[in-house]
């Protein structure tokens, strides 16, 4: 058993009358790439929003490396180790493909503020280098100077994982990656989380496309009506009589 | 569309050319009868105060409605290190730059809580209240409607310690030079040239690129480990001490400090210059300034005698017929076509007049491999994505 490096605890949230998380409990191992199911409405998102400090939880416990991460300002939580890419991509469309993974790169050398207006983008040669390396692992080095607006939905997602994966954080949280995505996109996003799998980065990923989920996740959890209603290795998730019921409509996968 | 870096060469190369045309401009403005060191002093401080604006509006997209309540501190400031200290500019200067900066501070710190029209409406409350201040309990410092203006028997502490106090009223002066007429134009240039160099260098450092980032998505830049507040203060900061140094100069070439100077009019002036020019480009406030100032000046001093004289090569109807239809452009109807030339440039320029030139350049030059521009191109609603799908 490897160290836990983040877990919900007994986490509640409701909006209104709606109670979107109930008692959620959850533990990430590092290592390991997590998959959330579960279907619309199920509280995945929420889930993800109260790990980033985007949402407050009413009660309840979250903590990262050993560290309470409720009350923390969402750069305190990104500089501390947690990268998260948005369900809607989350670029600097008018900035170029190069700017957009710099900027990420500069987050993590200079923490979160550095007054430097004095300094010259051309002088900082490593964080060029770099950013021009992770727009080749990902096929977009042609397109460094193009605006990252004026990219395909598919190419904005790659982009903001570039921008992700640049700051190397401990813990990268993907809210369904391949969303709207043509299929040789999928695919191709599938071989681009295959490669980050071998670096080591513990990853959650809320996904709907099983192809997706049982070709990367370790380990995954269900979530139906804001609380984990099965936790387990692929193999045993399909397995689980409980799950097809409460989410794959009792087809047999 | 193509976004580089410009590299530290291309920038000083900017700059020499730059220098050139701003401590030459009262030869190659001579023909278009702005050669005059009255209009020429305005062009340089205006030029200051929209390049300092353009380093808040332009990075970070924060529209400020209040940065002539800065221009107002810079201003009384000098006039008041004039009345107590010295009649030499460069302490009167120092000391606006550092109170409009104090300013900007308190007032940025408030006013950034909120974004987008609440901070403008923030800003705009904070100037208006400077304004109305200043007419009232400030009194004791603004000398209210009347103006603050220099006395023979002001104290002048550093002054009087030099020299007995002359017979006539003092002028400011650079080391015994006087601030007035070309003087007054070739110091408010040197200053301008050194605004723009710092503002270029904001521009292409790291700090430069996070406001860009800011302004493109804040929200991504928070979830990417920055701390925007203190940037965009830093921003705001800079910004109001570019416009305290722009009202100090209006101090160093007419020694008198007026409320006006921080009505909501001279706020919006300078956001009309920015976008007229080009909004986060480096030259277009300074386009924006340049040709604002000249219709003020020069068009609202056409009449009647003036028109007919331009229109003497046609038949003497034609003459007249022009005449009708252009006389209510210039004189006093000078905001007419000021306000025409705005509707259309962001109706079809919403990037300003850098948008134009560089549509230009992209005709005659499209073949031409590495394009360089330094500007953000604004948010074009025609590029959107149009593949929004359904997820």
């Amino acid at each position: 058993m490897s160290n836990v490096i983040l877990e919900i605890d007994n986490v509640q949230k409701s909006f209104g009358g709606l109670r979107a998380l109930k008692d959620l409990n959850l533990q990430v191992e590092e290592g390991k790439v997590h998959a959330i199911i579960g279907p619309n409405g199920a509280g995945k998102s929420t889930m993800l929003n109260v790990c980033i400090g985007r949402l407050a939880p009413d009660s309840g416990v979250v903590t990262f490396n050993g560290e309470n991460v409720l009350g923390k300002k969402p750069h305190e939580i990104n500089q501390a180790g947690i990268s998260r890419v948005f369900q809607t991509p989350e670029i600097f469309p008018d900035l170029s493909l190069l700017q957009n993974v710099m900027i990420p790169a500069f987050a993590r050398r200079e923490g979160s503020f550095k007054f430097n207006m004095f300094g010259n983008v051309c002088n900082e040669k490593e964080v060029l280098e770099e950013a021009s390396h992770i727009l080749h692992d990902i096929g977009l080095n042609e397109q460094e100077h193009d605006h990252a607006g004026s990219l395909s939905r598919g190419d904005k997602r790659r982009l903001e994982l570039a921008m992700c994966l640049i700051q190397h954080p401990k813990l990268l949280l993907l809210d369904e990656p391949t969303a709207g995505m043509a299929r040789h996109d999928t695919n191709r996003t599938i071989e681009l989380l295959k490669k980050i799998k071998e670096r080591g980065m513990t990853k959650v990923i809320i996904e709907h496309d099983m192809h997706v989920v049982f070709s990367v996740a370790d380990h995954i959890s269900v979530l139906a009506q804001g609380t984990i209603i099965a936790s387990g290795t692929p193999d045993e998730i399909r397995g689980n009589l409980k799950v097809q019921e409460a989410y794959l409509g009792g087809a047999h996968l | 569309m193509n976004i580089n870096i410009p590299s530290i060469k291309k920038d000083l190369f900017v700059m020499l050319i730059f220098s050139v045309v701003i401590l030459s401009m009262p030869m190659w403005l001579k023909p278009l009868g702005a050669g005059y060191p009255d209009l020429l002093q305005k062009f340089a401080i205006f030029g200051i105060f929209a390049v300092g604006y353009n380093v808040l509006f332009g990075l970070t997209g924060y529209l400020s409605f209040g940065h002539a309540a800065f221009l107002g501190v810079g201003s009384y400031t000098a006039v008041w290190s004039f009345k107590l200290l010295t009649m030499n500019v460069l302490p009167a200067i120092l000391f606006s730059v550092i109170l409009a900066g104090i300013a900007a501070a308190i007032i940025g710190f408030i006013s950034l809580r909120r974004s987008g029209i609440y901070f403008s409406i923030l800003t705009l409350a904070f100037a208006q209240m400077f304004y109305n201040m200043a007419y009232s309990v400030l009194t004791p410092i603004t000398n209210g409607e009347t103006g603050l203006q220099l006395s023979r028997s002001d104290p002048r502490i550093i002054d009087n310690m030099m020299a007995q106090a002359g017979a006539s009223l003092p002028s400011p002066t650079l080391f015994g030079l006087e601030m007035s007429g070309y003087s007054g134009f070739y110091f408010c240039a040197v200053l301008l040239i050194i605004a723009f160099f710092i503002s270029q260098r904001i521009f292409h450092s790291p700090f430069g690129m996070k406001l860009q980032a800011i302004k493109s998505n804040q929200t991504r830049m928070k979830y990417t480990g920055y701390n925007t507040r203190p940037y965009l203060l830093s921003a705001f900061v800079i910004s109001g001490m570019y416009a305290g140094l722009a009202g100090a100069l209006m101090a160093v070439t007419d020694p008198l400090a007026g409320a006006e100077r921080m009505q909501w009019t001279a706020s919006g002036e300078v956001v009309l210059m920015t976008i007229l020019g080009g909004v986060g480009t480096l030259i277009g406030p300074l386009l924006g300034v340049g040709i604002i100032k000249y219709f003020e000046n020069i068009f609202s001093a056409m009449n009647e005698q003036a028109l007919l004289a331009a229109y003497s090569f046609m038949p003497d109807w034609l003459a007249k017929v022009m005449v009708t239809i252009t006389s209510p452009f210039v004189g006093e109807g000078w905001h007419l076509t000021l306000g025409a030339l705005f509707v259309v440039i962001v109706i079809f320029l919403p990037g300003g007049i850098m948008e134009g030139l560089g549509k230009i350049k992209n005709l005659f030059k499209s073949k031409k491999k590495d394009t360089f521009t330094e500007q953000i191109p604004p948010k074009l609603p025609e590029k959107a994505e149009p593949q929004k799908e359904v997820s």
